[in-house]
């Protein structure tokens, strides 16, 4: 493997997206929904303005399940039917590169960018709000940052993962969007449809086991675990085991979620 | 392992033997062999879906063949040392596809990185196509023709040995495509190995140096234009130009000789007849002196060698 033919087509992928502004809006996107949230975030409890970061985070969580999916699935899904379709790609598989350098060029430039506006976007926020932040909270809010940056990451996989397999650029969105549904809002109502049913009875080990299934549960799990003041505003927290709540484990389980689309990604596009 | 391979006129420098290529029922490519040899412009024609951008594909390493052999100097192009072999190797596709959203330079300093070549080669590859002038501007601004001449441009990179193109002179002007082929000659000059598809037959028959028809899959026949012509037996023209109170005479003269079916026209008649009879019917109507005004003969086309071959 040539790091530098993967380099090469990364950059390209990640200026492409600087220079079509699509960094800028994102940034300003999740700049503008940080600083609105942690204003209005307690308005429920008949006041405005800005209060404790780990309720701001709890809130910020709860947006960000929804909006990172679909912002780094949107970003990815015609990574590689898009070039096909085009019909670009024979060029670049013509050149000295292989195609797994071509899959890993075009995941890291997509994830550099996704990355660099997460973490310009809430970055400028926490710069705003810092003011109101002590040590412990900044760990927090960068921790949360970090958190969002894998939760893009993972999903981002997963959207070159099916742009693999999908035949044309309308599938692969539509596989997107049926993706997005699936892990953000079917997979809980699913476990919970099944705790129920069941009246707890089949599934109370195995639940927080099937929760490291889905990337944006790892991802609220990681950012719930980490507040305190938070951690007993869920109820699915209660069910969790300790030793699963490990960050660095669950750090572990989203690159897990990283690494496992890209393989089966690059297994079917040498097919 | 042989590295080259003999064949009867020079080395060849792209082996394929027996290839195949299957999808499902459909036989794309179906046995085809191929010597083509270095420092040739190598002509691969055919009907649409023919089989020639398979066999391309193929050449190139982007598909696999179902079954047989293609070596590039002796090695496998998908094979270890894949990337020695593609860095000898320029490619245009038909109707190439660039980025839209990076100027002319932008997009061979890409390919430059994607090559190893310096990318102080990109002016230079623009320079010979002719974009110089349009360098900075964004390929979304190129024309049909100009984005051709970049996609040119782009396979000019790293002074490849051998060139794949695939319909190049599509989109291009009669100017361009004039100068396009000054730079073939160039290339070949320089010793570079040329294959190129085309499905307009008259541009390529006075320019390749040999060529291969290709129908259903398969290499109907392959050689110089003059042996393909010579192989199909077709007949020649004669354009005999003379009054219309001389046409009996004309017919007359030519009557005791094997030609074809005489066709009258305002101004002129039209003679075929096979090779072995041309001088017989020169010396004919030589004999008639002045009151033949003008003959031409006419080689068979390409044109009508390809349809020789794939009907």
């Amino acid at each position: 493997m040539e790091i530098k033919q993967i380099t090469t087509l990364a950059s390209k992928e990640f200026w492409d997206r600087i220079r079509n502004r699509w960094v800028l809006a994102v940034a300003l996107v999740f700049t503008a929904f940080a600083l609105v949230i942690a204003y209005f975030g307690a308005a429920q409890q008949g006041s405005v303005g800005f209060h404790a970061i780990d309720v701001t985070i709890a809130s910020l969580v709860s947006l960000v399940i929804y909006l990172i999916p679909l912002i780094a699935l949107i970003l990815g899904f015609d990574a590689i039917v898009g070039e096909r379709e085009r019909g670009s790609l024979d060029l670049l598989l013509s050149m000295p590169i292989t195609r797994l350098e071509i899959l890993l060029g075009k995941y890291f430039g997509l994830a550099a960018a996704l990355t660099f506006s997460t973490v310009a976007g809430f970055g400028l926020a926490g710069i705003v709000l810092s003011p109101q932040l002590d040590l412990d909270a900044l760990f927090h809010y960068v921790g949360f940052m970090f958190s969002s940056v894998l939760l893009g990451c993972a999903f981002l996989s997963l959207a070159v993962m099916l742009s693999v397999f999908a035949s044309d650029r309308t599938r692969a969105s539509g596989l997107a969007i049926a993706l997005w549904f699936f892990f953000v809002l079917v997979f809980d109502l699913l476990l919970l449809g099944a705790l129920v049913v069941t009246g707890g009875q089949w599934g109370g080990e195995i639940f927080p086991y099937l929760l490291l299934a889905n990337p944006a549960d790892v991802f609220r799990i990681l950012n719930v675990f980490a507040l305190d003041d938070v951690r007993t505003l869920y109820g699915l927290t209660t069910v969790f085991p300790p030793t699963l709540a490990n960050p660095w484990l669950l750090g572990l389980v989203m690159l897990a979620w990283i690494a496992a689309p890209l393989g089966i990604a690059s297994w079917r596009f040498r097919k | 392992m042989k590295t080259e391979t003999q064949t009867e006129a020079g080395t060849a420098v792209i082996v394929a033997r027996g290839v195949h290529k299957h999808y499902g029922p459909i036989h794309a490519v179906d046995g085809v062999d191929l010597d083509i040899r270095a420092g040739e412009l190598f002509g691969l024609i055919g009907h649409n879906g023919a089989g020639k951008s398979t066999m391309f594909k193929m050449m190139l390493g982007l598909i696999p063949a179902t079954a047989g052999d293609i070596r590039i100097d002796g090695a496998q192009v998908s094979g270890g040392n894949f990337r020695a072999v593609r860095r000898t190797i320029g490619y245009l596709p038909e109707n190439v596809v660039l980025y839209d959203n990076l100027t002319g330079l932008e997009t061979l300093h890409f390919f430059s990185r994607l090559k190893g070549v310096s990318q102080a080669e990109s002016g230079a590859a623009l320079e010979r196509v002719g974009l110089a002038q349009a360098a900075r501007r964004r390929v979304r601004e190129y024309s049909k023709g100009m984005r051709q001449r970049l996609g040119f441009a782009q396979a000019l990179l790293g002074k490849p040995r051998i060139l794949f193109l695939d319909e190049p002179t599509s989109g291009l002007d009669p100017e361009a495509i004039r100068s396009f082929y000054a730079i073939l000659r160039q290339l070949r000059s320089e010793g570079v190995t040329m294959v190129i598809t085309s499905h307009i037959l008259a541009e390529i028959q006075e320019r390749v140096d040999r060529l291969a028809i290709m129908t259903a899959g398969k290499i109907q026949a392959s050689g110089t234009v003059q042996a393909l012509r010579e192989q199909m037996d077709l007949p020649l023209w004669f354009t005999v130009r003379t009054a219309q109170a001389d046409f009996a005479a004309v017919r007359a003269a030519l009557a005791h000789l094997p030609v074809g079916a005489i066709e009258t026209h305002a101004d002129h008649l039209t003679v075929p007849c096979r090779r072995e009879n041309k001088m017989a019917v020169i010396e004919a109507l030589a004999a008639l002196g002045g009151r033949v005004r003008d003959m031409t003969v006419r080689e068979p086309s390409l044109e009508d060698v390809f349809f020789g071959f794939s009907d």
